[in-house]
Parts: structure tokens; sequence; C-alpha cells
């Protein structure tokens, strides 16, 4: 059980480089993430290893088997598209069914019984039981979301890929059906690699991750690990981190969190900067703004200058009051090739 | 829609409407109406008795068939093309589509000439011995209509969203059943659309069977044509019309109902670079091209055949008015005339489209609304089926006398011309306007923009190309416009495709001869005409 394993696959499409030498493991069971900005080549690498798009090099194996003449539809990997992608002209029932219809052959008009109550499971685990008789013209961008993921599975594919799945709902929605994806995906027990630009997106769904970046893989590993040690600023930036400080400014992170470290380069969350009475850092807040959670805050922090901060929601602070704060080591990460010294 | 916007409307609407009622309804109303009034008294019984003509069910049967199988080979002639032409990237493609389309708007005294000379007993093709045949007939039927096909169901091609088979793909479908359940579901309303305007363009042909057909076929339109000019049996000729008529608005409904617009998406952006498993439709799509071509070439080349040698003596000939003065006027004088004519009809049809297309382009929110716009819409449809013979016919008797005598008036051809090319124009430009966002609209009237300015910013930058198109296409059909010219063009001011026609009906050598060069000069300017609007890259011209 090897899973997919690609090996310096390159994309070209004329001039352009699209997927440059990428490796990337899928191992069997898992639920991969890979997570670029738009253009980065990460619906390319995801075309590819369907095999809508030819490589201009390299191999892309499952279980250890080559893929290189092995056409789309043997490949057993369903493919999910942004926008679902349903047969408009077919009832949810008989897009579900569609795989079921082309396993039986050509001759197969009518549905089995043993269809039926496949493409009512299905329906059921995507929670949409007893929408079957509706035309995809009549569900909301969810649903039909749902009847995409249900078809995809109906193949019981090999790997489920899914190109940007939620991107296109709004966040309430994206954030719920995230989960269950998730949830649906881990009781199939099925392989699924994600290509997204959303990193909630790819946290909410996915156990492992790979940043992509103008066509390369810059960094891999389990969520954790590349939550926790983003291999460079750009990375950390893309991940969420708000601030990048180095130079001296990072010394006196350092000296805070970690005096023994050598390393030169930080990226902080908003969160890693807390107003604290006994803390050791001076500020001045420049403003603060009310959110559900927590007060956000800018300060002007003596020796670094500008770093956004945050407070407790119940807390009372003005623009231009003078406070303390400290820093939150887990919510930084330490950049740069000494990093691993030092990684809180 | 406010009260002023729906006036605004009720306006726009009114001008080609009563231009349509004056010029299209009036005539072809008197046309039939002589028929059913042969000598004042009203007498339906004579229209009646005239179906019962043994010689009207030969005619009536050959028009069937003929359009019939005429359609279905284009269809199965054009489908391939369509995919290999809208759907894959090859160096070349864009210049085939412009060949491809060409053949629609050659006139169609060039066919015929060219056909009969590619298959006379002496042409390239004399050995196939189908000259004079019915197979004859429906390949040039085919040749016309292959275009028609290849545009709407291309069209609708580059609409499909390529990922929808890719889908399919990913959940297990081999080639085969991709095309079969889900390229061919969202094909059909093109295919479905464009085989019954192929039909209604066959049942309706009238040059190419009458230069082809001789005495031994004939098809409702030219039948109506022997009748009314021949045998001036008008009770004949308006029996037939009215029939033709009937069918046509049937089919029309049918085509309203069968047509769903595409989505217009831009050549390049769906198309791919051919695999190996293209090969079977390029070698398709070559052998279409090849049979659309050997006309045109064998024309081009007996032009330029002088008999000793090659030479550009018929040309020459052009500028004289031919063996034993077959001609009233040089040819050379009928081709500054088309020219002259081409020109204001495409004017004027253009006018009259953009009005007829900002209507039926509207959205409309209630029912009774859309229902309207659909039948204003199928009233400028008509003329696109109607007998050009009825409609010429029709000019004559109804516009040569108060209130509106236009009998001597230079504006009667480009008129009728115009009423042809109208359907055109309002495809072409329709379909542009619809896809424009109707929001975008609103957004520039919210930013204080009024109706007028908002179709300067808003409709004009995305329609001009297709404006420009659509006048261009009008300015190709008018020129080669036959039908409804034969009988309204002045025997001193003849047409070139008139002239054409005078000239392969008078006997003589060099006549046929000139008649070919004159063909050449013709889809010459056609051709090249259409060449620039190619250029545009309007998706929906000869698209239906």
């Amino acid at each position: 059980m090897t899973g997919l394993e690609v090996r310096d696959l390159t994309v070209r499409y004329g001039a352009t480089t699209a997927v440059d030498a990428v490796d990337l493991d899928v191992p069997a069971g898992s639920l991969t993430a890979v997570l670029g900005p738009s253009g980065s080549g990460k619906s390319t690498l995801l075309r590819a290893i369907a095999g809508l798009e030819a490589p201009s090099s390299g191999s892309i194996r499952y279980d250890g088997h080559d893929l290189a003449r092995v056409p789309t539809h043997r490949r057993g990997f369903a493919l999910m598209f942004q926008d679902g992608q349903l047969f408009s002209h077919q009832s949810v029932a008989r897009n579900v069914g569609y795989p079921l219809r082309l396993q039986h052959g050509l001759g197969s008009r009518q549905a089995r019984p043993a269809d039926h109550e496949r493409v009512a499971e299905l329906l059921e685990l995507v929670g949409l039981a007893g929408y079957g008789d509706r035309m995809p013209a009549t569900l909301s961008g969810g649903e039909r979301q749902r009847v995409a993921l249900a078809r995809s599975l109906a193949v019981e594919p090999r790997m489920l890929l899914l190109d940007e799945p939620l991107s296109a709902l709004d966040r309430d929605l994206r954030e719920r059906l995230a989960a269950e994806l998730h949830d649906i995906l881990g009781r199939a027990g099925t392989t699924a690699l994600l290509v997204t630009h959303d990193q909630e997106e790819a946290f909410a769904i996915a156990d492992r991750m790979a940043v992509m970046r103008a066509g390369r893989i810059v960094q891999a590993g389990t969520i954790e690990e590349v939550w926790h040690a983003p291999v460079d600023s750009w990375t950390a930036r893309f991940l969420g981190y708000a601030t990048i400080l180095e130079g001296q400014s990072a010394e006196i992170i350092r000296a805070l969190v970690d005096p023994t470290a050598t390393w030169r380069e930080v990226a902080l969350r908003r969160s890693a900067i807390r107003l604290d009475p006994t803390g050791p850092l001076l500020a001045t807040v420049t403003s603060a703004r009310v959110t559900p959670e927590q007060l956000r805050l800018d300060l002007d922090v003596e020796g670094i200058g500008a770093l956004p901060g945050v407070a407790e929601p119940g807390q009372v602070v003005a623009v231009g009051e003078h406070v303390r704060a400290r820093v939150v080591p887990d919510r930084l990460a330490a950049l740069g090739p000494d990093r691993s010294a030092g990684t809180p | 829609m406010t009260l002023r916007g729906r006036l605004g409307v009720g306006a726009l609407a009114a001008v080609p409407l009563a231009v349509l009622v004056v010029f299209f309804a009036y005539p072809v109303a008197g046309m039939v109406g002589r028929g059913f009034w042969p000598s004042g008294g009203f007498d339906p019984g004579g229209v009646l008795s005239v179906l019962d003509r043994p010689r009207v069910h030969r005619v009536l049967w050959f028009t069937v068939w003929s359009a019939g199988l005429a359609t279905a080979l284009a269809v199965v002639l054009g489908v391939p093309v369509a995919f290999v032409l809208h759907r894959l990237r090859f160096p070349g493609a864009g210049l085939l589509r412009t060949l491809v389309v060409l053949p629609f708007v050659l006139p169609t005294v060039v066919v015929g000439v060219a056909f009969r000379h590619l298959l006379s007993p002496t042409g390239p093709l004399g050995a196939l011995h189908l000259d004079g045949t019915a197979a004859a007939i429906v390949a040039a039927l085919v040749f016309f209509n292959v275009s028609v096909v290849v545009r709407t169901v291309g069209a609708f091609w580059e609409g499909l969203d390529r990922r929808a088979e890719e889908a399919a793909a990913t959940l297990g479908a081999g080639p085969l059943r991709v095309f079969s359940t889900v390229t061919l579901p969202g094909l059909l309303p093109g295919i479905a659309s464009a085989a019954v305007v192929v039909f209604l363009f066959c049942s309706t042909a009238f040059g190419v069977v009458l230069t082809m057909g001789g005495l031994r076929y004939a098809n409702v339109e030219t039948e109506i044509y022997l009748l009314t000019t021949q045998e001036l049996d008008l009770t004949g000729a308006a029996a037939l019309s009215i029939l033709q008529l009937v069918v046509i608005v049937v089919l029309l409904a049918l085509s309203a109902r069968t047509r769903r617009a595409p989505t217009l998406a831009h050549a390049s952006a769906q198309a791919r670079l051919p695999r190996r498993r293209d090969a079977l439709l390029l070698v398709w799509t070559g052998c279409v091209v090849a049979f659309l071509l050997a006309p045109m070439v064998s024309l081009v080349l007996a032009s330029v055949d002088t008999g000793d040698g090659w030479g550009l003596g018929h040309y020459r000939d052009l500028q004289t008015v031919g063996q034993g003065n077959a001609l009233l006027v040089p040819v050379t004088t009928a081709l500054w005339t088309s020219l002259r004519i081409a020109v204001v009809a495409a004017a004027l049809a253009l006018s009259l489209g953009c009005a007829v297309a900002l209507v039926v382009s509207r959205r409309w929110r209630t029912s009774q609304g859309r229902r309207l716009s659909t039948l204003f819409d199928g009233a400028f449809m008509l003329p696109l089926g109607v007998s050009a013979v009825t409609l010429g016919f029709g000019f004559l008797i109804t516009l040569d006398h108060p209130p509106l005598d236009l009998r001597t008036s230079p504006m009667l051809v480009p008129i009728a011309q115009a009423m042809v090319a109208l359907p055109l124009v309002v495809r072409t430009v329709a379909p542009v306007l619809a896809s424009i966002d109707e929001r975008q609209r609103e957004a520039a009237a919210s930013l204080g923009a009024g109706p007028l300015r908002v179709l300067l910013v808003v409709d004009l930058p995305v329609a001009w190309r297709a404006l420009l198109a659509a006048t261009g296409f009008a300015f190709a059909v008018s020129l080669g416009e036959f039908g409804a010219t034969s009988f309204l063009a002045r025997d001193d001011h003849p047409t070139l495709p008139v002239v054409i026609y005078q000239l392969i009906s008078h006997p003589g050598e060099t006549n046929f001869a000139m008649a070919m060069a004159a063909s050449v000069v013709l889809a010459g300017a056609t051709a090249a005409v259409m060449m620039l609007v190619d250029r545009l890259r309007v998706g929906s011209v000869g698209a239906f």
C-alpha cells in the first residue's frame, strides 16, 4: 500500500513551465492537500495525475505501477471539479449512478435495483437523502458539490482528486462542508489529494500538506510539521503568519522565547503578541478593533516597530495608551537555516 | 421596465415591423391573394384543386426527399468537421474555418454553374454521368449547407465546458462513452436547430435547382417560378406558396423550440492539439474540404482555359454583351450595379436588423413579454424560408400601383434583398447582445448613464464586431441574391447573378465561358468580403 508517487514531474504549456520537477507522495489512506496561490501550477499537477495533461517528463506511479500509458478513464482516480461539473441534463440520481452504469457496459440504460440502493446510500452519506429526482439546476452550490462528491465516491476510486472543492461556496458553508468532507472521506477510507489556495480549507480537510509555489513543491509533510516550521518567509506568509521579522527585531524576540537558539528570522501570527501587564515588551497602541474572539490591536513596540497584537475581548484599551505585552511562543515559527536549533 | 423604457422598446420595434409589413407581408399576401381571387371573386376551390395535380405531387415528393437527404448528408458530413475546426488547434484551422463558411454565401447561380461544369460530360467528373441527375442537385444542396452545420454545431461545441467531459473520463467513461453520454446531449440542440434550418434552406432552394434541374427536376420553389413566369398560372403558384408558407411556419416554430443559444466562447479557450486518435476525423475533414473546394477550383481553372492554353480571354469578354448579344449591358456594368445595390441593401438590413436584435435580445421579466419577443423574433425569421420567388413576384404585383408605386424606383431591388438578408443580420447580432450581462447595463445606468449612453458604453464595445460582421454578411448575401432579384431587376440594370443566369440560358460556348468567368468574379467578391468578416471572429456568423 504505497499510494501515489510522483517523481520529477514537469508539465509545460508551450514556453511556460506550469509544473517544475515536482516530487509528491500521497500515502494510501491519507488526505493530502497541495496548497498554493493561483497560478502556482497546482491544478495542472492535479490534471496531470488524472491523465488530463501530458507530462513533459517525470513519472506518476500508483502502488508501484507506472501510469504513463494509462488513459484517464482507466486510472481509477475520480476528479471533483471546483464547480462540480454535474451533467445538467441528468437528474441527481442519474448523475450519481453514472459511474455505476458505466461499469455495467454499454448496453444497460436501465438502472439495476442494486444501483438504486447504492445511489440512495451515497446520497445519504453526503446528507442529501431524497434528492434523487431533482435536477442539478435546482440545487444550491453546496448541494451540487455534495452530489459531485457522491458521484465521485460511486466510482469507489483508488484515489479521489479534489480541485478546490469548496472555493465557490460562501464562508459558512465552506467551513461546515470542509468538516463533513473530512469525516466522509475518513469513513469511506478513501485516499484523497486536494488542491486549494485556501489554507483553512487545507487544514480542515487534510492531514498531510505540500506547499506549491511557481510550479515547485517548496515544503511537504504532515499538517503540524508544515504549520509549525514553514520553510521560508514566503511560505510562512502564505500559511497565514501576519509578520516576518529579521535582524535586530528577530533577535529581541529570540532573546525572549529561546535565548540559546541561533535563528535570525521569525514569523509571527497576530496572536503571538498578547497584552500582559507583566510582559517584557513596551508598546503604544495605534489602533484597536473588537472582534468576537479577541481584541485586535496594532502596536508600536519599542525596539521593533509596528506589530499586530491581541488582547482579551473584555479588556479596555485606548488608542495612544502605553501597554506591556508578552510573546506567546507557540504562535510563532523560526525561519531560516538555523531554525531547527530553536524551534519552539 | 419603466413606462418610458417600454415606449422606447415599442418605438424600436415599430419601425422594422412596419417595414416587414409593407415590404414582406403585403407583397406575399398580395401574391397569395391572386391565387384565391383569380378573377376578382373569391375562389378557394381552384387553390385546393391544384394540390390534386400529379405534377404537383411529383414536385412535392422531390422537394421533400431531396431536402431530407441533403440535410442528413450535411449533418453527417458536418458534425465531425465542426469538432475538428472548433475543438482542435492546428496551423491552418482558421483558414479552413473561413473556407468552410464560404459556400453558404456563394451565389446560388455560381454554384449551379460550378457543378454543371464539374459534372458536364466534358468536365473533370464527366465520367460519373451525374450531369442533370437528382444526385447532382443533392450534392449541390449539401455543398451549400455543410457550413451551416459546421458553424452552428461548432458554436455549441465551443460553448460546451470541456471539464464536463473530463469529469466523465475520471469517473471511468472511455472516449466513446464520454461522447455519447456527455458531449452528444450537449450538442443535440445545436444539431437539431442546424438540421431544421438546413432542411428549410434545401426545401426552398431556388438558384441551384433551377440551373441544375433543367426540366426534369423541380422543387416547390422552382415550380412557383415556372408557374408564374412561364405558364402564368397564378392560382397554382399561390397554392404552392401557401403550402410552403405553412410548412415554413411549422419548421420555424420547431426551430424556435429547439434553438437554445449556445454559450458564446472563444474558439481558442477550449481548443487542444490534435492527438493520434483524431487522425480519422482529420482525414474526414480533409475529404469534406476537398468536396467543397472541387467545384470552385474546377470553375476557376475552366474560366482561364481559353481552349488553346491558359489566359484571361474570358475575363476580357466580360466587357462585352456576349455571343449573339445575349445581354443588354456588359457584365462589368452589371457588377457595378450589383455592388451599388449591395451597399444600400446591407445598410438597410443592418439598421433594421439592429433594431430587431435590440428588441429580441432584451430579457423580459413577464411571460407575456417573453412570448411577444419570441413572436417578434419569429416574424423576422420568415423571410429566411418564404420563397424569394413569392416575395419577388409579390413585389411586382403589389408595389406597382398607388399607394406604393415603386416599380421604377431604384430602391426596389435593395429593399427586397435587405428583407432576405435581415434574418441573417438578426441571427448574427442578437446572440452577441444577449450575451451581455444585464447587470452591466444596470451598473452603467446606476452610474448615471441614460439609455443611449448605456448603448454606447456597454453594448457597442461588445457588439461592434458583430455589427461589422453582420454588415459584411448582408453585403455578401445581397451580392449573390438571385431569387427575388430575378423578378425585380430592370432589364437595363441587371445584377451580376441575373446576368450569369442569362448567359447560361443562351446558347454558345463563349456565353458559358463568360458565365464561368463572371461566376469567379462574383465568388471572389463574396469570398473577399467573408474573409474580412471572418477576421472579426464573431462566432454567431452563419450559425443558427
